[in-house]
């Protein structure tokens, strides 16, 4: 079981920006309200197949994006 | 009525922008980056959206490095107190409106070193003078793009380059030139360019930003007000990252809405041919007004050298006069006075009583110039 991913960020713009990216490139993403376990950098966090992650997190450097860090997370 | 006040703020707005505005406070009226729910994200999606428009606008690199503001006052006020300290020394033209000067002159009191750089009675800046006045060390320049009196363009990529020599940042004033006349920060080399939504963006008052170069260390440049942002709320001090170090408290959803719809609207319509418009109804608005006897015209003649702003006056008449006329007996509507630039009314020799500026916009047509060039005649002949 591998759950999803949760891409977190320290600004609301760069989530924007990261789910424009990476919709543009045709992954399946979600923003959603942060996970309280995680973090309270930004309220917005960009949910996607965990399955994808090591992709994911390769087109984000790309782009150059600072993000605050990617979490895996299980599903209950 | 014919309005010819677009350098003050431009109307009417394309539709789309209302439209825009309408719609983001319908549907997309969360709290952008608080809250995380569907209408919290739609809010800041909208306003990420214009963010990116922004940054094709003026080919910034980076669209996180867009600040929004109220207006252009408040995007130069960002970086004048956020860049200068005392003993800094900073170089600015004849030609600033009070956006600029005011603040400048407040940190000359508290001990920035304050050049002013005198300008032709055209309003245009002898590069040599401004090369000159950079021959000693200094932090910033400043250069107010289009005169928001005469219209007058200011080389702002020799100054650019001069800027760099010294040492210096270049803070370019773009209130009367964004959206009128292709603005490239990259190609120019602009570090800090501050502009406003409501002239030629087309977007509603309220809207404004500072675009921030790469070139710019923002470590070095302190937020003009600090508070929440919606991110790092565990930490009690202001975050470093950008956009949010400089865009504490909620922002103006509808307003930024209006400008991305205002700026989506100027780009399919396309730059070049609303200059052209603007170059096109100018000339006719000059050559019909050099014709009469007596008046006066300032500024520059060459309309590559020019915006659309024309000011003129008639010896022996109140501008008010002139301005209470045209609207009462034609429906014309102009700005009189200093139009808050007494620096660049001195420079022209229109200080103190000021001028009658007439500015067209995208949506003035050649009707309106001949209606306008005939009621300025009868006011001067009577």
């Amino acid at each position: 079981m591998t759950g999803y991913g949760v891409i977190l960020f320290y600004t609301t713009s760069s989530a924007m920006r990261t789910e424009k990216v990476l919709v543009k490139a045709g992954y399946s993403v979600e923003l959603i309200p942060t996970p309280r376990e995680l973090s309270s950098d930004c309220g917005i966090a960009l949910r996607f197949d965990w399955t994808q992650h090591e992709q994911i997190r390769s087109d984000v450097d790309d782009a150059r994006i600072e993000i605050a860090g990617i979490h895996q997370m299980y599903q209950e | 009525m014919i309005y010819l006040d677009n350098a003050a703020t431009s109307w009417p707005k394309p539709p789309e922008v209302l439209q825009a505005m309408t719609e983001a406070l319908e549907r997309a009226g969360g709290n952008p980056g608080r809250s995380g729910h569907r209408l919290s994200i739609a809010a800041a999606r909208v306003i990420y959206e214009t963010r990116e428009e922004v940054a094709r606008l003026f080919n910034a690199a980076d669209p996180l490095k867009i600040v929004f503001t109220g207006n252009a006052t408040h995007a130069l006020n960002l970086a004048l107190l956020g860049l200068l300290k005392p003993g800094d020394r900073v170089v600015c033209t004849a030609m600033e409106h009070n956006a600029v000067m005011r603040p400048l002159r407040h940190l000359e009191k508290q001990g920035v070193i304050l050049q002013v750089v005198p300008c032709a009675p055209d309003g245009s800046l002898d590069i040599d003078n401004l090369a000159q006045a950079l021959e000693k060390k200094a932090s910033l320049v400043v250069v107010n793009h289009a005169s928001n009196v005469t219209g007058t363009l200011l080389p702002v990529a020799e100054a650019a380059s001069l800027a760099h020599c010294s040492g210096a940042l270049l803070l370019v004033d773009a209130a009367q030139s964004a959206g009128v006349i292709p603005i490239d920060i990259q190609a120019t080399g602009i570090d800090l360019l501050a502009f406003t939504g409501h002239k030629g963006l087309q977007g509603p008052p309220g809207t404004g930003g500072l675009v921030i170069n790469s070139s710019v260390d923002t470590s070095c440049m302190e937020p003009l007000i600090r508070g929440g942002t919606g991110s790092r709320s565990e930490s009690e001090y202001q975050p470093e990252e950008l956009p949010d170090k400089y865009e504490s408290g909620t922002a103006n959803l509808a307003g930024i809405a209006g400008l991305g719809a205002g700026i989506r609207w100027l780009m399919a319509r396309g730059i070049v041919s609303i200059r052209r418009h603007e170059q096109e109804m100018s000339r006719l608005l000059l050559d019909g007004l050099s014709a009469i006897p007596g008046l006066r015209l300032y500024g520059t003649r060459d309309m590559t050298q020019s915006i659309g702003i024309i000011s003129f006056t008639i010896p022996g008449k109140r501008v008010s006069e002139i301005g209470l006329r045209l609207d009462k007996e034609f429906g014309i509507l102009s700005r009189v006075g200093l139009h808050c630039a007494p620096a660049a009314h001195r420079t022209i020799g229109s200080f103190p009583e000021g001028t009658v500026r007439l500015a067209p916009g995208v949506f003035t047509t050649r009707e309106e110039v001949h209606t306008t060039i005939r009621a300025v005649e009868r006011i001067a002949r009577s």
